[in-house]
């Protein structure tokens, strides 16, 4: 544990700043380290590694799940498919270390599970951050790059790396509402016991928060505007872990009410929340009483002075604005890394958005960033390995069956194989679709796995040839085996012009 | 913790604005912001790609955005026009780019929603139809 306690990286001049030691930092400071950027400096103001983890989820069970039994070796690229919540390594040692801590009680970890895998990984990844470090503010340096202004001193880099996380408590502007109690204030459920309780917010931490409080208090009432999706919520793990109250609901369960309506004002008083609301699924108007209030309203990234440096923001300021590699749209040189990624949303086909809210989707979106910052700013370029001819089908339907950055980044990442006369055939390796099909120019082809308008995953092929792009979706399989007969025939037919 | 203080300027009010949702009632709005996402565009980055498929609906909230067929600009759009509707009702690609000139930022709502919106909200749906036929009438005039 020497690494985590000693002071490295003082301030002055690096290559690379990453702002954080949560999963996205870590992720981060490894990957630029095996890109070939020598001096990184990783600063944390947290005391360990950990970042959120440390801390959330306040009821303490993640929702996305780790299988630690399954059909392929732990370390292999093929089982990340089966760990939604370690990060990835380059060596066996680094790779699948959260199922290592798991006690098998539950397919999700616990939050302390969690936390010790990621400071493992931080130690057997040898990675080396400055915490007890807070960033202050940033500026842009005269040479083009950034000074990061830090409670140790200053920090100058020509890119930096924003790892800081969606976990500043958020509020709209209700009148009332900003006095209320937000999630991130919660009290350990057994302080809401026999209480009546309404939870403003349907989201993950407001169906978080009344499974929780379910065995505790009397009634509880969830409110917000949006009718909860079921349709788009069969594809969250949110399904599994929060959706009970909402069923009580449902079910005319006593007790549990799940309230579409836009929050006008909340008064309080010394008996309890007055709040009063206007119905958007139905007409008419509610005052809700309750003993407590908490509000569930979610989470910004803590930007700080990013916004006045131009960094462009979305959805009230929460989110930074980012381009397929997850730089600022705005202000070229700021990359982000961890769950503040979702700032990227991709091509939104069919509504399908990324998945850069939890590890399993931003533990990728880290690498790849990692290693374009490398090649755009310091010129160094990742090793394209060259494909006989007859290997690139077989290789790319693999990628289809099994490439856990297709399939959990469905519509985001994609695989990309280049087609150049005197280039020959090169892998050139695992990129955002987005940046494949609007930059790229040269013959290529693009596999990525998707969604289809009704929902369904599918296959998907995209072939530039001559500077013109088609777009290919290939069918559905009730296995999802993408590399069965049928895939192969249809891959090898729409590759033929570009392998002849 | 502290919240951190919202913006004056927020995601709702600039929906409440738009010609678009004018007979929206305000709780509407609200579920409106709360459902659909607000997306913003580096300039230069395509918000729409012709010929593929599975876009959305867009409406421009601040910025501009130049409408490319085949790689020629054919018109400029700006805050309050919305694009993407036409492949989305006739359940054909796009015919045309549409990408950012300045940073652009925009409401989207996805095609496999738009229908089920509409439906709800015929309101936006008559404004929508009015846009068009000024479009139409706008071709017309051009072609006459």
């Amino acid at each position: 544990m020497a690494e985590l306690t000693e002071q490295p990286c003082p301030p002055g001049d690096y290559d690379v700043v990453v702002v954080g030691s949560g999963p996205g930092g870590l992720q981060a400071a490894y990957c630029l380290a095996r890109a070939g950027i020598d001096r990184c400096a990783v600063v944390s103001r947290d005391p360990a590694p950990g970042g959120m983890f440390r801390r959330f989820p306040i009821y303490q069970r993640l929702i996305s799940w780790t299988k630690p039994d399954a059909p392929f070796e732990h370390g292999t690229r093929e089982y990340e498919n089966y760990d939604h919540n370690s990060l990835v390594g380059d060596e066996p040692e680094h790779q699948a270390l959260a199922p290592r801590f798991m006690d098998r009680a539950y397919d999700l970890p616990a939050r302390h599970e969690m936390e010790s895998a990621l400071v493992e990984f931080a130690t057997r990844g040898a990675i080396v951050v400055r915490y007890g470090c807070e960033w202050l503010s940033t500026r842009r340096n005269d040479d083009g790059g950034f000074v990061v202004v830090t409670s140790d001193g200053e920090f100058r880099c020509r890119a930096c790396v924003f790892a800081i996380g969606v976990t500043d408590p958020w509020k709209p502007p209700i009148p009332g509402l900003q006095d209320a109690p937000h999630y991130a204030d919660a009290l350990p459920p057994e302080q809401y016991a026999g209480k009546s309780i309404l939870i403003v917010g349907k989201r993950n931490s407001g169906f978080e928060l009344a499974q929780g409080l379910l065995p505790w208090v009397r009634t509880i009432m969830l409110a917000s505007p949006r009718p909860v999706d079921t349709s788009m919520l069969a594809f969250s793990p949110l399904r599994l872990r929060y959706l009970q109250p909402f069923d009580e609901h449902v079910r005319g369960g006593s007790g549990s009410h799940v309230v579409d309506a836009a929050i006008e004002r909340i008064e309080r008083d010394s008996t309890g929340y007055r709040t009063v609301v206007n119905g958007t699924s139905w007409e008419g108007r509610l005052v809700l009483e309750s003993d407590e209030l908490i509000v569930a309203t979610g989470f910004r990234a803590p930007l700080r002075d990013l916004p006045s440096l131009g960094v462009a923001t979305v959805n009230d300021g929460r989110l930074p604005a980012l381009t397929p590699y997850w730089e600022s749209v705005s202000v070229p040189g700021i990359y982000f890394a961890g769950n503040v990624t979702q700032g990227s949303p991709g091509l939104r086909k069919h509504g399908a958005t990324s998945n850069s809210t939890s590890v399993n989707g931003f533990r990728y979106n880290a690498r790849l960033g990692a290693h374009h910052i490398a090649q755009k700013h310091f010129g160094l370029a990742v090793e394209r390995p060259t494909l006989e001819p007859e290997a690139v089908v077989p290789y790319l339907l693999h990628d289809l069956a099994l490439g856990p950055e297709l399939w959990i980044q469905k519509g985001y990442l994609s695989r990309v194989v280049s087609f150049d006369g005197d280039d020959g055939i090169r892998d050139q390796g695992i990129v955002p679709l987005a940046d494949f099909i609007d930059r790229g120019a040269a013959d290529a082809c693009a596999v990525a796995i998707e969604y289809d308008a009704g929902g369904t995953i599918v296959p998907a092929v995209y072939i530039r040839r001559g500077g013109r792009l088609a777009e290919h979706v290939l069918p559905p399989h009730p296995l999802n085996a993408f590399d069965a007969a049928e895939h192969e025939r249809e891959l090898t037919a729409r590759l033929a012009p570009l392998l002849s | 913790m502290r919240p951190v203080e919202a913006r004056t300027d927020n995601f709702v009010e600039t929906l409440a604005r738009l010609s678009l949702f004018a007979d929206l009632p305000h709780p509407q709005v609200e579920a409106l912001a709360h459902t659909f996402t607000e997306e913003v565009f580096g300039e230069g980055q395509r918000v729409i790609r012709q010929d593929m498929a599975g876009s959305g609906f867009y409406v421009i909230l601040d910025g501009e955005a130049a409408v490319v067929i085949d790689g020629d600009e054919r018109a400029r759009i700006t805050r309050g026009d919305f694009f993407g509707e036409v492949s989305i009702l006739t359940d054909e690609l796009p015919t045309a780019d549409v990408i950012a000139t300045t940073m652009l930022r925009c409401l989207t709502i996805p095609n496999n929603e738009l229908k089920a919106f509409l439906l709800k909200q015929p309101t936006v749906m008559y404004r929508m139809l009015q846009a068009q036929a000024r479009r139409l009438r706008a071709a017309n005039v051009w072609r006459s």
